[in-house]
């Protein structure tokens, strides 16, 4: 099929089924995917600044609908993705700047590449420790006799007593989060969606693998709402990215449009799945993705290819 | 507990088999129609396409979604 926008031949079947897989992951870990969408477009023929524009948009519609999906099931915070909506604009921006200003010091690819491998294999080994240790936990209690008012969403992590820490800051003014059962300071919440906003301008993507697992260890949000509330996030965030990119000339929306046919079936099995799992486990099942992401930047820093 | 897998997951076939013969037409009406609009819009008013880009892009979510969900409460109403 022929795309007149960006004028590349591209198979629609191969993007449906790239935005089927995509959009299962999406729905699953509340991630945008773009480590893989990304490659994926390259992979069919598609200009760099294409891939990166248009697979912004495709993450607005699988978000759109993996989010429905989460929130059907109770697993949004409204109030809390929309605050942290404005700190992840704001820290883009910086991340965007930030890579600008490496561009004009001519060494953007090689700081970038080492910062993101760095922080693909921090999330990962962090996030394995932790989801093992706490079902390690959990699994010597289930052993001395069954939990009382254990269900699939209540929540447990390792890392628990620093969340609660970080709970307990006093920082005026308090946000009552009563869909997640927490309060806390707007100050923290705004720095989690900046340093994430930061990442995305700077790495590309929505930056789910780093948003998701800080709303859980450092906001305190159990794992199911935190990745609904990510991906209703994740609407707002790439929605600015694509209007953006899309002034430049770099989103196909047609693309998009035929990625997203694939996606919305997947995003729903995947938002569904969350509900068979319990957090910890979905975090352990987390653990890949970001290695995968430090795999294919090593590919590209050892080789010269982008993928 | 087993037969529940079996028919969610026979609905979930029959589900992707319709959903397949609906997206095969919409690549080759809808897309076809909209595709040069589109274009020529991205050449001509960059704006108004970055615009109608997130509009399409949100609208064919919503769509999507429900047709989805349309088509599993009939399927799965059908099979039991």
């Amino acid at each position: 099929m022929f795309f007149p926008i960006s004028g590349a031949h591209i198979s629609p079947i191969y993007l449906a089924i790239v935005g089927f897989l995509i959009g299962i992951l999406g729905g699953f870990f509340g991630v945008g995917g773009s480590f893989i969408a990304g490659p994926a477009l390259r992979a069919a023929g598609l200009d760099w600044n294409f891939a990166v524009g248009t697979d912004l948009a495709h993450i607005v519609g699988k978000s759109v609908v993996a989010a429905k999906r989460h929130r059907a099931l109770g697993n949004v915070d409204l109030k809390l993705g929309l605050i942290m909506a404005f700190g992840t604009i704001a820290g883009a921006e910086l991340g965007a700047q930030l890579i600008q200003m490496l561009k004009r010091a001519g060494n953007v690819n090689f700081v970038v590449s080492i910062v993101s491998i760095t922080v693909y294999l921090g999330i990962s080994t962090f996030m394995l420790w932790e989801s093992r240790k706490t079902l390690s936990a959990q699994k010597a209690r289930e052993q001395r006799g069954p939990v009382k008012g254990k269900t699939a969403k209540h929540d447990e992590s390792a890392f628990e007593h620093v969340t609660d820490a970080i709970q307990r800051l006093r920082l005026w003014p308090m946000v009552s989060l009563p869909a997640s059962g927490v309060t806390i300071s707007l100050w923290v919440i705004l720095f989690v969606a900046f340093i994430g906003g930061v990442f995305s301008g700077f790495l590309g993507g929505g930056a789910g693998y780093i948003r998701m697992p800080s709303m859980v260890y450092v906001l305190g949000i159990p794992t199911h709402l935190a990745v609904g509330t990510d991906l209703f996030e994740i609407i707002i965030s790439a929605s600015y990215g694509t209007f953006s990119h899309a002034i430049k000339g770099n989103v196909d929306i047609l693309i998009a449009l035929v990625m997203n046919t694939g996606a919305a079936i997947g995003a729903q099995i995947g938002a569904i799945s969350t509900q068979y799992f319990a957090g910890p486990k979905i975090r352990l099942a987390f653990v890949p993705l970001p290695l995968i992401g430090a795999a294919i930047v090593i590919y590209t820093l050892v080789t010269g290819h982008k993928l | 507990m087993k037969k529940e897998t079996a028919r969610t997951l026979r609905a979930f076939l029959i589900e992707l088999a319709v959903y397949a013969v609906l997206v095969t037409g919409y690549f080759f009406l809808v897309l076809h129609f909209l595709g040069e609009g589109l274009h020529q819009l991205e050449v001509r008013h960059r704006y108004t396409y970055a615009g109608v880009s997130i509009l399409l892009i949100i609208g064919q979510a919503v769509v999507l979604e429900n047709v989805t969900t349309l088509l599993l409460r009939l399927i799965r109403g059908r099979s039991e």
